[in-house]
């Protein structure tokens, strides 16, 4: 069985690689080259950069497997970062590695494992995939704090069926251990937050320059309409947000609402933040047909916890109503579908219902 | 592994190892008054003295040593560029290596004059379109002997004659480096003043190379420091690489006319093979002015990145455009200068033969691509 594992230099997919290697697969390194800086070279800053290619290229030399580079700076840039320019153009916030796993690496990458004479494909992610006899299952990692299967929701029977995620079954320090009882160079690696195309850079740097409609400036108005401030673009803010209103008030307040055509930021105060409910778009589940069970927890952030919710069809997608009303829903986030361990589904937030 | 990535690079002749193996003893530097200097010295004028006898050249000091193709690409453009005083007009074409182009450039941005001059589709330069495009500021002329990637000949010596009718003050440069294996480099033959070589692309080590400089060429120098190299070229010398790549360039010379013959019978049955198997084959570059090591060929419907891992899994080396610092493929500019387009170019692997290819290679190789495009069909 040969397996392409997808590896960006960090210290996951290091040992994503190395367990494949010891579980008897026979494995093809590859590292997917998705941003480059203007001289046509991958960033030296931020993540995703040449030091981080090198460090897969070691760690594939180290564990004896093939590597290569393979160029994804056309189709990322096409389906990764104009999306995310046009999200923060109409207000929202979206969630560039969800449309990265949707469209690069787990469709793309996936069609092209084949290609290159790979059976199936493994990554990093803290998820685990479940092979049960109604279906292959999707569930979260092991370790509760470094879950990542809210970001692979999307993910079909087919996709499943060809995907390896091995890390899912082990905690952070277990994958720690696991690189540095092999001595893997990426053992002690810090972790990578950081989005690859804004560089080291502020994410709004990198919009006001590609997508400068984005750094209009605009008023800060209350729920009345009354202005209470000015900003320099309404893709500094996102739904929830406490800090940096560069508004002086002696209560505590938050955006509630982001108006981008008018480029307008709405504030209030915690409650006006809570909303009921959401319209959830684009849904996908992944026994492929919604869940005979309407109650469901719902996650509406990567970092938030699953809170239980109904779900209901609608002529514009699926209507998800919270048990209790939630702070911090923006559209443009991934709301995604679990029960208990499995996930059930997911898709995009259009709007929140208040 | 099937190695066709000569062109790339191609392994040390035994007679470059050979070169190597006094040099434990021979430590000197060549610049310095006593014995053990002496030693060292006097390998490297050895050395210089049969590099310019294999050239042409009509004297030693014609020879200055370099640490490989592109340093001695850089001292030839901008050098030249350079050595009037400001930084002057330098014409070079479309197809060069990028140790050409960019050195262009950069006279360009010292606040010189490129011109890139176009290729036609078979990726040839018209002389009389380079000659045009010389002016009274032309201070070099840049048009390689065989192209790298393609391995397409240039009429160098009609760039020569044509761009002396314009302004005969102008410099002509050819970088030799892929063609010095398989063709008949000589400086006078082409009409150069000055030509660069790479000591690794004919058997020598990596890093080292030389530029012949054309007597009463002046040039100013890109390295700075020391007066080695007659001031041409700073930096300790390196008599060990030096007089390995001599020797290569040596047993090259010898070896040629046979390499010739040898090499351009597994490439043509490797290619006659692949024709018959592979509707759509295309062969790019010109069909009549080609080195007869180099196979660059286009599979419709295949991108080269698939393509040269899927051959690399199945135990054969080949290329595509020219790989980056990550190593991921970029689209090859000298077949974007050729017209194609960028699909057709994404499609586009080089095989290149060299000195340990074996009439058998051929029929080995053939075999791995059809199979390879068989399972990929």
């Amino acid at each position: 069985m040969k397996v392409v594992v997808a590896m960006s230099g960090g210290v996951d997919s290091s040992v994503a690689a190395a367990m494949m290697v010891e579980a008897g697969y026979d494995v093809i390194g590859v590292t997917l080259k998705q941003w480059e800086d203007a001289d046509g070279h991958l960033p030296t800053a931020g993540c995703c950069t040449v030091g981080d290619a090198e460090d897969a290229r070691r760690v594939a030399a180290q564990l004896n497997i093939p590597y290569y580079v393979l160029d994804y700076v056309e189709e990322f840039r096409r389906a990764v970062v104009e999306p995310f320019g046009h999200s923060y153009l109409a207000g929202q916030t979206p969630n560039p590695w969800v449309e990265c796993n949707r469209t690069v690496r787990f469709k793309a990458l996936l069609e092209r494992t084949a290609e290159l004479g790979g059976d199936v494909l493994s990554t990093g992610h803290y998820a685990r995939v479940a092979w049960h006899p109604s279906g292959y299952q999707l569930k979260r990692g092991i370790d509760s704090g470094k879950d990542q299967s809210y970001v692979l929701y999307m993910l079909t029977q087919q996709q499943l069926e060809r995907i390896r995620l091995p890390i899912g079954e082990l905690t952070k320090p277990q994958v720690r251990a696991y690189a540095t009882r092999l001595g893997l160079r990426t053992a002690n690696k810090p972790d990578s937050q950081e989005i690859c195309f804004v560089g080291d850079g502020n994410y709004r740097d990198f919009l006001a320059e590609h997508f400068p409609e984005t750094s209009r400036p605009g008023r800060i108005v209350d729920a009345t309409g009354r202005q209470v401030g000015s900003h320099d673009g309404t893709s500094g803010f996102t739904i929830g947000q406490r800090r940096g209103l560069g508004v002086a008030l002696q209560e505590p307040r938050y955006v509630v609402d982001i108006d981008a055509p008018t480029s307008t930021i709405v504030i209030g105060d915690r409650d006006d933040l809570l909303v009921k409910g959401c319209i959830v778009r684009d849904m996908s589940f992944v026994t492929g047909r919604p869940p005979l069970e309407t109650a469901i927890q719902v996650k509406v952030r990567y970092r938030s916890r699953p809170v239980a919710a109904q779900m209901v069809a609608v002529d514009s997608g699926w209507q998800v109503d919270f048990d209790d009303p939630q702070a911090a829903v923006a559209p443009g986030q991934a709301a995604v579908l679990y029960h208990r361990d499995l996930v059930i589904g997911g898709g995009t937030i259009s709007s929140a219902l208040r | 592994m099937l190695y066709l990535d000569h062109a790339a690079t191609t392994p040390m002749r035994p007679e470059a190892w050979e070169a190597l193996s006094e040099f434990k003893e021979v430590y000197g530097n060549p610049s310095g008054v006593h014995a053990t200097s002496r030693a060292a010295k006097n390998r490297l004028e050895v050395a210089r003295e049969l590099a310019a006898d294999l050239l042409g050249a009509q004297r030693t000091s014609e020879i200055v040593f370099t640490a490989g193709g592109t340093e001695a690409d850089n001292l030839a453009v901008v050098g030249a560029a350079l050595a009037t005083g400001s930084p002057g007009h330098v014409v070079v074409s479309a197809v060069e290596h990028k140790a050409v182009l960019e050195s262009a450039g950069f006279v360009d941005r010292l606040g010189g004059h490129a011109t890139v001059v176009p290729v036609d589709g078979d990726g040839l330069v018209d002389p009389a379109v380079v000659a045009a495009s010389v002016n009274p500021d032309t201070t070099v002329v840049s048009v390689m002997t065989a192209n790298n990637e393609t391995g397409t000949l240039q009429p160098v010596a009609e760039v020569a004659e044509a761009v002396r009718a314009v302004n005969p003050a102008t410099l002509v440069h050819t970088d030799a480096v892929q063609a010095f294996i398989s063709e008949p480099v000589k400086v006078d033959a082409l009409g150069v003043d000055l030509l660069s070589l790479a000591g690794h692309k004919f058997g020598g080590p990596k890093g080292v190379g030389l530029l012949y400089v054309r007597d009463g060429v002046r040039l100013e120098p890109v390295v700075h420091g020391g007066s080695q190299e007659m001031g041409r070229r700073a930096g300790t010398h390196n008599p060990m690489g030096i007089a390995s790549m001599v020797a290569a360039m040596k047993a090259t010379v010898a070896d040629r006319a046979a390499f010739r013959r040898r090499v351009a019978d597994v490439r043509d049955t490797f290619e006659a093979d692949l024709a018959a198997a592979v509707p759509g084959l295309a062969v790019n570059g010109s069909l009549d002015r080609r080195l007869v090591q180099h196979s660059h060929l286009g599979f419709p419907g295949h991108t080269s990145e698939t393509l040269l891992i899927r051959f690399d899994q199945a135990g054969l080396a080949a290329a595509a455009g020219s790989a980056c610092q990550s190593g991921a493929v970029e689209v090859s500019h000298v077949l974007a200068a050729m017209g194609m387009g960028e699909t057709e170019a994404a499609e586009a692997v080089r095989f290149s033969f060299g000195w340990t290819s074996q009439p058998s290679d051929a029929k080995v190789a053939a075999k791995i691509v059809t199979e390879v495009l068989g399972v990929l069909a």
